[in-house]
């Protein structure tokens, strides 16, 4: 389980200091799929950055700390300070338009064989590459491939596989599918389910789209201006979301063959900038298993 | 009946490779489109990377010439054998709206400029008329003109930008507006206030879209009309509500049935225990 305790993530630039992430605190068990949603600028990426433990200047943990609650290859405690040493050992990181961040001048097999820390024996590492990309239904031919002979849901594939062959305990996937076409978007969150059900290991996925959230995770967090204003089981928050921010991204897209829906959405949504919606400072918990921050002088109610 | 929209056998041929056996692809092939309707319409067209939509916007706005066939807005041929229209009538008949509103316009000018000189070039309107021109296209849009004069695309959001981009393309008062991808690029909450802004005009000022998405939701939404492509085909064409309640083709069936809803699952998650 990973427990961050109110974590406080900001940037130094010049003598301005803004908090991206700001006074954040949750457990994520072990096992699950949490869906990360909001908006650009709302801190998820950061979040997932400084989760992955990529701390880098002018990045900084200003407050709190996070709690990894699982040992790294080597048996040690995971930690800020040690997780680096775990990157393609025990967590994983699919970054934004992961399918463009492969290796273009090296062959996909190379790039499964270039980990550090990796079997040395070249043939074994290879052999169980195949196999396992075989399994995520992409041709042995796949293997002595360059990167741009194959098509972006192929290279996605190949990097889920990439992701996930070390058997990570955990994998952050940031935003995992929204360069691709609906289709190839279906079998890639259905492969990705799969591997998690054989893994049982927790894997976070941010994502602009309440309906990859709705069909992939076990549970919700959703963030707004630095903060999490509701964190709770995907079903619940789905079925009673209890932060107006949260009713509005689930009720701000049109369904096919609701005709209520047809024509009359208001376009209220987003509308008011950061501040439209009340934040308060702790989540609090309204059901079990599911949270919620609100603040008292405008709970429920866009500003 | 208005002829809004016509394709004539629409063929688009790409070649790729040498002298000699080179390989052609067919990015439109036969597309035969007709719409006719006493009031202005929006028709979607939908279809996966590579099915050729964004080729058809491509020809219907005259930045690629069709191999063969013909294309018809309004009564006027637009592309293909009998395609007349001089720049400046067709772009006051037809305009666009690109997918990256970031890549529309330049880092480097006011953003302001642009809708100036849509103003002057294709509407042909003195400097008096053309600010008054754009201030009516940004308010029209939910705009105020005080607070977009001499910014840069930097200081917008993607949003914002992209509801300048509709300002610049209603100054001509075009009949039929082709908008690319026009959301693909905006915040999911944010992206009805654009398809909102699409009906609203329509229905109040009287133009015409092409919305050409992959989205099939926002276009289920906001479409009379779908034309639903796959590898440079039409597979399915019909009213909107028709087509997506009821697809006939196996590829709509196939399109709609990926899409993720939030009203059933494609595997049940089991929630675990927090």
């Amino acid at each position: 389980m990973i427990r961050l305790n109110d974590l406080k993530i900001s940037y130094r630039i010049g003598s301005r200091v803004i908090d991206a992430v700001d006074g954040v605190s949750l457990t994520i068990p072990e096992g699950c799929i949490v869906g990360i949603a909001g908006e650009s600028g709302s801190g998820k990426s950061t979040l997932m950055k400084a989760i992955y433990g990529d701390i880098q200047a002018p990045m900084y943990i200003s407050r709190g700390s996070i709690d990894y609650g699982f040992n790294g290859s080597d048996g040690r405690p995971v930690t800020t300070a040690n997780i680096r040493d775990e990157w393609f050992k025990t967590i994983s990181y699919v970054p934004q338009s992961s399918m463009n961040s492969l290796n273009p001048v090296v062959r996909i097999g190379k790039q499964f064989t270039d980990f550090p820390g990796t079997d040395r024996d070249k043939k074994r590492v290879l052999d169980r590459a195949t196999a396992f990309l075989g399994k995520l239904g992409l041709p042995p031919e796949v293997m002595t491939s360059y990167p741009h002979q194959l098509s972006g849901g192929m290279r996605q594939r190949v990097m889920i596989g990439l992701a996930t062959f070390f058997q990570p305990g955990l994998i952050i996937a940031d935003e995992p599918t929204t360069a691709l076409d609906v289709v190839v978007q279906k079998e890639i969150l259905m492969l990705l389910m799969e591997l998690q059900e054989e893994m049982n290991n927790t894997i976070l996925v941010v994502s602009h789209d309440m309906g990859v959230h709705f069909q992939v995770t076990h549970k919700m967090l959703i963030m707004y201006a630095g903060k999490v204003v509701e964190y709770g089981d995907t079903d619940s928050v789905f079925a009673d979301p209890q932060h107006a921010y949260t009713k509005m991204l689930i009720d701000s897209l049109p369904t096919i063959g609701d005709d209520s829906m047809r024509g009359v959405i208001a376009s209220t949504a987003g509308a008011g900038g950061d501040r439209a919606f009340g934040v308060g400072t702790g989540l609090v918990e309204v059901k079990p298993n599911h949270f919620v921050s609100l603040a008292k002088e405008t709970a429920g109610v866009p500003a | 009946m208005t002829l809004i929209l016509k394709t004539e056998n629409l063929n688009k041929v790409y070649r790729r490779g040498g002298l000699m056996g080179g390989k052609s692809i067919s990015a439109l092939n036969e597309v035969n489109i007709t719409v006719e309707s006493d009031k202005p319409v929006v028709i979607a067209v939908v279809g996966e990377s590579g099915s050729g939509k964004t080729t058809l916007a491509k020809t219907l706005l005259r930045l690629e010439t069709p191999t063969s066939g013909r294309a018809i807005v309004y009564d006027t041929t637009v592309a293909g054998p009998g395609a007349t229209p001089s720049k400046r009538d067709f772009l006051g008949l037809v305009q666009p709206i690109f997918q990256n509103p970031f890549e529309a316009f330049s880092r480097y000018r006011p953003v302001d400029t642009y809708l100036h000189e849509t103003a002057r070039r294709v509407a042909g309107l003195d400097e008096a008329q053309a600010d008054r021109a754009v201030e009516e296209a940004l308010r029209n849009v939910g705009l105020n003109y005080d607070e977009i004069r001499g910014k840069y695309t930097g200081q917008f959001s993607g949003g914002e930008l992209q509801r300048i981009s509709v300002a610049r393309a209603l100054i001509p008062q075009p009949k039929l507006i082709i908008a690319d991808e026009p959301v693909s690029m905006i915040d999911a909450s944010r992206r009805m206030i654009i398809i909102n802004l699409f009906k609203r005009l329509r229905d109040e000022a009287g133009r015409s879209f092409v919305y050409i998405t992959h989205d099939l939701a926002t276009a289920y939404y906001i479409s009379d009309y779908v034309a639903v492509m796959n590898k440079g085909q039409v597979v399915e064409f019909g009213p909107a509500r028709a087509v997506m309640s009821n697809p006939s083709h196996a590829y709509t069936k196939l399109l709609l049935d990926s899409i993720p809803t939030t009203k059933s699952r494609w595997r049940p998650r089991v929630s675990r225990a927090g």
